[in-house]
């Protein structure tokens, strides 16, 4: 960022471009949004130095900027504490749902994009509702059905409902991709005699390839984030997601507070997040404008 | 949101009406799965609103009086007072402070890239995480934040944000600001770029300041999109919930909780599945409500 900060003022001569706030200075510029930028960032990369910081240094008054002495403490006893399988819980609740969401937008998508069937309106219908209505309302009575579904407690339970989160979105977001793409195409694959679904597979996914990877990026952020659903529809700690195992950490279930390994917990819940966002993130402004453009 | 149709309107007749029929099936699996965990339990939190239905398993039909309850519960009322004033906070200062940084990086220029990845890398983090994040900062004894405070020479002695109404809420704000505002600032600034450069340079030539151009040209261009932000921030924001069951975890004297908080506590603290429902139809109602006046003032000051 201090490199951003020292541009020479004669480079960003106030140039007619129409929009710039032109009276300010460049260093200015460079100097008080790179200082937001700092605190946008800072605490999170402070957490994840922190973290290799001791039990005790993690603990201590005051607190210390860097670690005195690395260490791998705060792992070690995040991994003695059976947080592992939380961490794994997290990871293949989330892999099941991009899987699921990602699959069932493309073939819906495809179906709403390039198809004229019966009902076919009200079924886009049923899809929207989900954006009308809040998922948060409707707690009580989805516990209810997965109770009877002995879906409780269970991973796959789980999976079913972050799908439906992510569905809509990906839905939307997979039939115009879907619609952008020539007609042309498709029926030159029709009369090669591709069937279907080796239509939809070998010809069109490849074309649509970034509507895919923008749909399976929201259904990630969806299932590794989300706390309420995963805190009423699971009850004991091994089918804990990893925010919810935090939680009755925070809470001292286990005595005192230890707070290497909360903050260590919080490390993993962000750190693939941010991995992930700052490889994809042109998937996911995509993401982002198409729906804004289109609102 | 996005609901305009695609451009894909194409009718076909004969040998090919066989394999439009193809698309009932692709669609399908996506619409039971829909039915079964949305639209069936919409359905059933109505039928549950009626009953004494208690999460251990007892129901008895009770007709409207959960609703009568929910007219006179104190707490409710409050809670939806509560849940209200954070959201005009919210979106304000998502507004503004969103407003601020599209502004700051909506042009190319050397570095704003990385700019705009640093704004919005705390949106992907989840709620949860941001909290644990924020536990830990302010923590009287070992945060960074009351350290700092008191090495300034701000405050002295105990730090302890959560015991107060309004230092409560004005972390939280600050919180859901610096989480958020990455994803505000995004969409204000592809709505801006959306704006075509002609109206900027025929503004500049007849000689219009910045600050001119902004109220002129920016802002009712931007209407469609600021009334996205808004829909978005609004609900967003009565759905509050991590970060309260988190941080305040309701305090202090139940000061700080918001409505989802208050459903959640009911159905699985004292086990009122019935009285919970009806608090969510509550909710769904005064969304509805909500978004269609948003949707209709978009709509008529578009046409305006």
């Amino acid at each position: 960022m201090t490199a951003l900060a020292t541009t020479p003022r004669e480079q960003v001569r106030p140039r007619r471009r129409p929009g710039r706030p032109q009276w300010l200075p460049a260093t200015a510029f460079y100097t008080v949004c790179g200082l937001l930028a700092l605190l946008f960032v800072a605490p999170l990369a402070w957490l994840v130095v922190s973290s290799f910081k001791t039990g005790a240094e993690f603990a201590q008054t005051p607190p210390t900027l860097l670690p005195t002495e690395p260490s791998l403490e705060n792992y070690q006893r995040l991994l003695d504490a059976g947080l592992g399988r939380n961490v794994l819980n997290s990871a293949l609740v989330t892999a099941g749902t991009v899987v699921a969401a990602t699959a069932l937008a493309v073939l819906a998508g495809y179906g709403f994009a390039r198809f004229r069937f019966r009902f076919q309106g009200l079924l886009f219908l049923v899809v929207l509702s989900t954006l009308m209505i809040p998922f948060q309302s409707i707690v009580p009575s989805l516990y209810v059905i997965l109770d009877d579904l002995n879906l409780t407690n269970s991973l796959l339970g789980l999976v079913l409902v972050y799908t439906v989160f992510a569905l809509p979105f990906g839905i939307f977001t997979m039939r115009a991709a879907f619609a952008a793409v020539p007609a042309a195409v498709e029926e030159a694959a029709i009369v090669d005699g591709a069937g279907s679904l080796s239509l939809l597979w070998r010809v069109l996914v490849p074309i649509v390839a970034p509507g895919v990877a923008t749909v399976a990026l929201y259904s990630f952020f969806t299932a590794w984030n989300e706390f309420l659903a995963a805190l009423i529809f699971t009850t004991r700690q091994e089918q804990y997601t990893l925010p919810v195992v935090l939680a009755n950490l925070q809470t001292g279930a286990g005595g005192t507070l230890n707070w290497g390994v909360l903050e260590t917990g919080a490390v993993f819940a962000a750190v693939p997040c941010i991995a992930i966002f700052l490889i994809l993130q042109r998937y996911y402004v995509a993401g982002l404008t198409g729906g804004a453009v289109k609102g | 949101m996005a609901l305009s149709v695609s451009a894909g309107t194409r009718r076909r007749r004969g040998p090919q009406a066989r394999r439009q029929r193809l698309g009932l099936l692709f669609v399908l699996p996506a619409v039971l799965l829909v039915l079964g965990i949305f639209v069936l339990p919409v359905i059933v939190t109505g039928v549950m609103s009626f009953y004494d239905w208690s999460l251990l398993g007892d129901r008895t039909f009770v007709g409207l009086s959960n609703y009568e309850r929910l007219a006179g519960d104190v707490q409710f009322w409050q809670s939806l007072g509560f849940t209200t004033l954070y959201t005009v906070i919210v979106t304000a200062a998502l507004l503004v402070v969103g407003f601020a940084l599209a502004l700051a990086v909506r042009n190319r220029r050397r570095g704003v890239g990385l700019l705009r990845t640093a704004y919005v890398m705390p949106v992907v983090i989840g709620f949860a995480t941001a909290s644990y994040l924020t536990l830990w900062l302010l923590d009287d004894r070992i945060g960074i934040v009351p350290d700092l405070l008191r090495r300034v020479g701000l405050v002295d002695g105990n730090v302890s944000v959560f015991s107060d109404f309004s230092s409560a809420l004005t972390v939280v704000v600050v919180l859901v600001v610096w989480k958020t505002v990455g994803l505000t600032m995004l969409l204000l600034m592809s709505g801006m770029q959306a704006i075509s450069k002609d109206f900027y340079e025929a503004a500049q030539v007849d000689g219009a300041r910045p600050a001119r151009m902004f109220r002129s040209i920016t802002l009712p261009l931007l209407r469609p999109t600021i009334g996205l932000v808004l829909i978005l921030t609004v609900i967003g924001s009565y759905l509050a919930f991590d970060q309260f069951f988190i941080l305040t975890q309701g305090g202090p004297d139940n000061r700080t909780i918001p409505v989802v908080y208050l459903i959640y506590r009911a159905g699985f603290i004292d086990f009122n599945l019935g009285y919970s429902a009806a608090m969510s139809i509550g909710l769904m109602v005064i969304l509805l409500i909500l978004t269609s006046i948003q949707l209709l003032i978009v709509r008529t000051r578009e046409d305006s």
